[in-house]
């Protein structure tokens, strides 16, 4: 077990490596200037050749990179171009609220998604099992910023259950967590109603109700654990997912998050910020992805990590 | 051994002594587009306490959806009991509420099924599904219950009961699984035990022990056995009556000895004539002694790693195939047998170069590298256990027969076309079938099918990989009858491969027997069946059951049927076996 971490924690390293390369390479190419985002529009050439300088944009790709990754393995982000502020400082200011928008979002999509994926299961063919399914479909396929303009229009101006924007209390995590899930929740409500239709009808399934077991109990012991393997590894994944999505849901919420981060440093080319992000946020996706796998085998022993 | 010493007509005979269960009129139906069709018709049994009643059918026949009917637990909501009823003592079980239902289920009535890999739970415990069985029917406390879970284990004279009741599924092997499933279906006393093909995924000498087995259990505690199977042999040693069922109706009811002795209905006659039997083979006289070698094994071995560790190095070592060497002659079949894991399919892997080998290997005088080349893959061709498995459900049969040659770019498509007719025909198929899809066959049709498919490419060497097991035994004959015909007409050789002992001594003309990756004893079908000189020949052999009621079975000590894993540290090597000819030929491991 501690073998297999670490190995897998190697692993992650590498692919860290590689994200950080790509990233780099990409925003190197970019035809956009931060010196010009620095300077501004009424600098004069010398200024900006300064400033170039100063921040070592003068100096070749595979220079420039190395300072950056030997900068990175000593734990040091970078500055901000623009905010003139750490990258790490500012970065872990705003993870708290990111991390947290994130759980509520996992814990929708599995709340949501796995009971309406069980319910259409169970009734199969019926309507029920029909309008789940298009429910399902919508929430897949709605944009997410038509999604979360919809909630704060019905639950927060119309119903004003919720706060319309904000950070601080459980009321304010709703909505953004909402909208945040209701794309995995669709996925997730498929992927289970497959999922457990497959388990249902399994020779063991039948073994339990050759045996007198209670509806009940056929379908939360038998039943669920073997259905929901398929879900876990997509948890992981999901992570990935977020991170597109939190750049939208934040802006909407006006959620203090890395995503509001990440948008601002996009726009003005804020190199140091978009680097921090990607890899923290690539951080997050290996480290969920690792994570489900090392659940898994607590829920099925069939497999074993090595 | 014959059956147990029950009155077999005393259901019949005393009209005080109530049957236990009481089918009458039983009419199960399939709801389809064009309306209900049956799967069971006008069905009437009953069942004595302590009897055991052998439904005994082909698939199609009816008798899974007969035990499914008893249970409650036809698949809802196509399927369903359209007439008749079922009554179990005084309970009348058609219609009765789920609920109450439920606790007749496993309480009263308990059933076992065919397939002891999947029917348990992998993600709980045996512990646990053993225990809450029991707790579904009587208010224990937990304690209790497990105590009384363990008894069942030790019941079905499980090894290690109490370390067994915390591993799961996948630690057990199959035999043992159906031990488990046997475990938690008796754990509660049931008055009808319902034993679904109970045997039929399981090897021979694992048969055996479980067909004992639940014959000793019956005599401790008086169950009535409803024995459903497609095995005579089975049904010959375990039943006090027999139902002869065929496409969802009864065609024949006798006891045991009367229905084997004087079968009355055509179709009974046909099955019992279909049954391969044990020393059938010697009267088809013996196949020619010598002739010019066409595969050529040496020494051949097959392992497969386990890696482990930090680094993922290499800690274990499956030996598969750990040294097999034998010849097969020009037209000859040479078949091996052995047990689930003994390493005969691999060894047919690795001769049509799937897997990984050393040793040596010559097929018509070539030697077989590690890289197989296109043309020598010609001369050797494989047929399947599942041939709705091995054809493509996306391909027409015509398309799938000329594959082969358009692989290696033989002819053009009209000529291609042309022989696809021709091996239709030669292999008993209509070639106005050509364009139809596999789904469109049934199983004997589609195994023709792959054999068509396996000669396109006019193969010196056919492989059989256990290419009859899964077809009903009238199906299996007409296609082991094919096999032969094709084998003359050809010219071909057969690597054939089964653990069917019966259907072995039937087609072969050498046998070698596998155990552990080696072969523990070589000789031509006289030699191994008639003079079995091997322990684990004469256990194989012996476990067969014989499809004859008057036959005495000779009590031998019972040997546990666990098979030994191939797994081995690395630099540890299984012992090499010397095969000693004891006359003839015939090479015995000492």
């Amino acid at each position: 077990m501690a073998a297999y971490i670490l190995r897998r924690l190697v692993q992650s390293a590498l692919i860290l490596l590689g994200v950080s390369f790509i990233t780099f390479f990409l925003l190197y190419v970019l035809p956009a200037d931060p010196v010009r985002q620095i300077a501004g529009r009424s600098a004069t050439a010398q200024t900006v050749e300064n400033i170039r300088q100063q921040l070592g944009l003068d100096q070749p790709f595979l220079v420039q990179y190395w300072r950056y990754l030997s900068g990175l393995v000593q734990g040091d982000f970078g500055r901000s171009y623009l905010q003139k502020s750490e990258v790490s400082v500012l970065i872990a200011a705003r993870l708290p609220a990111s991390l947290l928008l994130m759980a509520g979002a996992i814990f929708c999509e599995l709340v949501l998604g796995l009971t309406m994926g069980i319910i259409a299961a169970l009734r199969r063919g019926t309507a029920i099992d029909q309008s789940l399914m298009i429910a399902s479909f919508v929430g897949v396929s709605a944009p997410q910023f038509v999604v979360g303009l919809l909630l704060l229009y019905v639950f927060a101006v119309q119903l004003g259950w919720f706060p319309i924007g904000g950070y601080g209390t459980l009321a304010h995590l709703v909505l953004p967590s909402a909208t945040l899930g209701i794309l995995g929740a669709g996925w997730y409500s498929r992927m289970m109603r497959s999922s457990m239709v497959e388990v249902l009808r399994q020779d063991y399934i039948r073994t339990a109700r050759a045996k007198g077991l209670a509806r009940r109990r056929i379908l939360l012991r038998h039943a669920l654990p073997n259905a929901i393997l398929p879900i876990i590894a997509m948890i992981g994944i999901d992570i990935g997912i977020f991170m597109g999505g939190i750049v939208v849901v934040e802006s909407v919420f006006g959620w203090p998050g890395i995503g509001q981060l990440a948008w601002q440093a996009i726009q003005r080319v804020d190199i140091p910020i978009i680097m921090g992000v990607t890899l923290v946020s690539a951080c997050a996706i290996v480290l969920g992805n690792l994570l489900a796998d090392l659940v898994t085998p607590f829920i099925d022993p069939r497999i074993k990590v090595r | 051994m014959t059956a147990a010493p029950m009155p077999i007509s005393g259901a019949v005979n005393a009209p005080d002594n109530r049957p236990l269960l009481a089918v009458e009129g039983l009419t199960v139906s399939v709801n389809t587009e064009s309306g209900l069709r049956p799967l069971v018709s006008d069905l009437s049994f009953t069942l004595a306490r302590g009897e055991t009643l052998a439904i005994a059918g082909e698939s199609g026949s009816g008798k899974s959806i007969t035990s499914l009917a008893v249970m409650g637990l036809l698949p809802p909501p196509a399927v369903r009991i359209t007439g008749g009823m079922v009554r179990l003592g005084e309970t009348e079980l058609t219609g009765l509420p789920e609920a109450q239902m439920q606790a007749i289920r496993g309480n009263r009535i308990a059933m076992i099924f065919q397939e002891p890999m999947t029917s348990l739970n992998p993600v709980l415990t045996i512990g646990t599904q053993l225990t809450e069985a029991i707790e579904a029917h009587e208010p224990l406390p937990r304690a209790e219950a497990q105590a009384r879970a363990l008894a069942a284990l030790q019941a079905v004279r499980m090894s290690e009961p109490a370390r067994r009741m915390r591993q799961y599924p996948h630690e057990l092997s199959g035999g043992m699984r159906q031990r488990v499933m046997i475990a938690m279906a008796i754990a509660l006393r049931p008055d009808v035990l319902i034993a679904d093909e109970p045997t039929t995924a399981l090897d021979v000498t694992v048969q055996r022990e479980v067909l004992d087995l639940l014959r000793d259990l019956q005599r401790e505690m008086g169950t009535a056995i409803i024995l459903i199977t497609h095995d005579m042999g089975v049904v010959a040693e375990m039943a006090d009556r027999v139902i002869v069922m065929q496409a969802g109706r009864m065609v024949e009811e006798a006891p045991v000895r009367t229905l084997f002795a004087a079968p009355k209905a055509a179709y009974t006659r046909a099955l019992l004539d279909a049954v391969p039997r044990m020393g059938q083979g010697a009267l088809r006289g013996a196949g020619a002694a010598h002739r010019a070698p066409l595969a050529m094994l040496r020494d051949l071995r097959v392992t497969y790693d386990s890696r482990g560790g930090l680094l993922g190095r290499v800690t274990h070592r499956t030996h598969a195939v750990a040294g097999v060497s034998f010849d097969i002659g020009q037209g000859e079949t040479f078949a091996l047998v052995g047990e689930s894991g003994c390493g005969k399919s691999t060894i047919a892997r690795a001769i049509v170069g799937l897997a990984p080998f050393t040793g040596q290997i010559e097929i018509n005088g070539r030697p077989l590298g590690p890289v197989l080349p296109k043309a020598a893959r010609r001369d050797v061709q494989l047929i399947f256990q599942d041939p709705m498995a091995s054809l493509d459900p996306r391909m027409t049969v015509g398309n799938l027969v000329c594959e082969p040659l358009v692989i290696h770019g033989i002819g053009t498509p009209e000529t291609r076309r042309a022989q696809a007719r021709d091996l239709f025909e030669k292999v008993g198929l209509s070639p106005d079938q050509l364009d139809r899809y596999p789904h469109e066959f049934s199983g004997g049709q589609r195994q023709r099918i792959c054999i068509a498919r396996a000669l396109a490419l006019r193969p010196k060497l056919i492989i059989a990989d256990e290419s009859v097991s899964a077809l009903d035994v009238s199906v299996q004959a007409r296609v082991l009858e094919l096999l032969r015909a094709l084998k003359d007409e050809f010219g071909l050789s057969y690597l054939f491969i089964s653990h069917d002992m019966a259907v072995v001594e039937n087609i072969a003309d050498r046998v070698g027997v596998m155990y552990l990756g080696q072969i523990v004893e070589l000789g031509t079908r006289a030699q191994v069946f008639g003079n079995p000189q091997h322990p684990y020949t004469r256990r194989l052999i012996e476990a067969v059951p014989v499809p004859d009621p008057t036959h005495i079975r000779t009590q031998t000590t019972r040997p546990s049927g666990e098979v030994p894993s191939p797994l081995r540290r690395l630099g540890e090597v299984p012992e090499p076996l010397h095969l000693v000819d004891i006359g003839d030929g015939h090479l015995v491991a000492r």
